[in-house]
């Protein structure tokens, strides 16, 4: 308890599914992709249109060559963090009488209400997590520059990235310095006042860090231009991509109009 | 607290999408160039921050620190805090991509009233009564926050009214230790450097 829980987020640059189906797409369309994908899974309501979206996120799953379990257990960890919510659904909303629980009646249209939001999250987020989390950091910086977000927005974005893993480093080495002098956390005031330390000291040694961090780029003359390394290119198989998920897209809510 | 994609309905989402566009805008216009490097780190601070695990009672809760991130950043806390979900969401799967707008929202907004309440209050008085203050300022951003996941849930049906009294009892104990933590941070912060708390500071 109490200890850094970070698998970490990936490299600024390391490139994580760059031999995959999906990592050799452009990643603009990666992320314009995942958008269209999660408004149709968020308008679907019919539970056979939501479970083929998840089989469809798990097939980008599949193609980006993900490590499958650890993706997974990710999503588990949200379906953890929401499942008190959905459970207390069956018996608030009103309906037709499906079970009973210790004198409480379930309706089944809070059970129908409770599944549904729960695989919309499970796709969109799935979704999301392969086709824009298999991406370099950096990589979503420079595509959502190119998708024309305001340019100040992506220089934060580009300078939060860099510096997760340096302040990553910084607060270990203070966890490490507290460790080392008998600190173990626990519910009391001491445990309490320390931490609270550690968190000014981090943000004094961050500003710190800043005000050199500006000078080094002044001195290099820093225009505020970003660079982009890579320019995009649109290949064939993007537009192959683009028109399969407007075709998945459009089948969805086919298929969903048709159902209900 | 997250709230994930199709929880909500399509006014709430998009009400929050609308009001978050308008933060971001406010606080980018607060970021100069000069700025950038400031609010970066201190973005990537609050990151790491918030997965600091504090222990209480048998259990724990990870640090959120919106309201000092709103008491350093100010609206720049908007784009600061936006930047962090993004990440949050892409990387490790928490919260959801429509929803974006409204948990940025429930999140930056209680940390940029945080700010212009008690900014000015911190930075008058003696160093004690201003850690007093940020304390208080601390756990009034996480009731703020829990006030508006509520909001958000309240808005989009009554079914799930029961699930917002859960938020607001399960939100407690993290007021207490976030008050608790940011009183005793903005403590070492003002002695440690000064300037960032002065009227007029520094701030990004």
């Amino acid at each position: 308890m109490g200890h850094l829980r970070f698998t970490g987020l990936p490299e600024p640059d390391g490139a994580t599914a760059a031999g995959s189906v999906i990592g050799r797409l452009d990643p603009r369309l990666r992320i314009v992709a995942t958008l269209c994908f999660a408004v149709t899974v968020v308008g679907l309501s019919s539970l056979v249109a939501l479970c083929l979206a998840c089989a469809v996120s798990l097939a980008f799953l599949f193609l980006s060559r993900q490590p499958p379990w650890r993706t997974l257990r990710r999503v588990a960890m949200m379906d953890g963090f929401i499942l008190f919510m959905l459970v207390l659904l069956p018996f608030t909303v009103p309906g037709e009488p499906a079970f009973e629980l210790w004198g409480l009646t379930a309706s089944r249209e809070g059970v129908f209400r409770a599944v549904e939001i729960a695989l919309t999250a499970n796709a969109v987020i799935l979704a999301l997590m392969t086709l824009v989390g298999s991406m370099a950091p950096a990589t979503l910086g420079h595509a959502l520059h190119a998708l024309r977000c305001p340019t100040t927005l992506i220089h934060l974005l580009m300078f939060t990235i860099r510096y997760i893993h340096v302040l990553q480093g910084e607060y270990l080495r203070l966890r490490e310095a507290m460790k080392v002098r008998g600190f173990r956390p626990a519910s009391n005031w001491h445990s309490y006042r320390s931490l609270g330390y550690l968190v000014g000291m981090m943000l004094v040694r961050a500003i710190d860090r800043a005000e050199r961090i500006l000078e080094a780029m002044k001195c290099r003359g820093f225009s505020g231009r970003l660079l982009l390394p890579h320019p995009f290119h649109l290949t064939a198989a993007d537009a192959a991509f683009a028109v399969g998920l407007l075709a998945v897209c459009g089948g969805l809510l086919g298929f969903d109009s048709v159902w209900h | 607290m997250h709230i994930v994609d199709g929880a909500l309905s399509s006014p709430v989402v998009i009400a929050g999408a609308v009001a978050t566009a308008g933060g971001i805008a406010m606080g980018l216009r607060t970021l100069t160039l000069e700025r950038i490097p400031t609010a970066g780190v201190l973005s990537a601070a609050f990151f790491v921050a918030s997965l600091i695990h504090v222990p209480i009672g048998p259990s724990s809760v990870h640090l959120i620190l919106n309201g000092l991130a709103g008491l350093l950043l100010g609206w720049a806390a908007f784009p600061a805090l936006f930047v962090g979900l993004v990440l949050q969401a892409v990387f490790f799967g928490f919260g959801g991509l429509t929803v974006l707008g409204v948990n940025t929202f429930n999140i930056a907004m209680p940390a940029v009233l945080t700010g212009i309440i008690f900014g000015r209050l911190i930075a008058s008085g003696s160093v004690v009564r201003g850690a007093v203050w940020a304390g208080i300022g601390g756990a009034f951003a996480i009731a703020a926050t829990a006030g508006f996941v509520g909001l958000s849930l309240a808005l989009t049906g009554e079914e799930y009214l029961p699930a917002v009294g859960f938020v607001f009892f399960a939100h407690i104990p993290v007021m207490v230790v976030e008050g608790i933590l940011t009183a005793f941070a903005v403590l070492l912060v003002r002695q440690a450097k000064p300037e960032l708390f002065a009227p007029g500071g520094v701030r990004p």
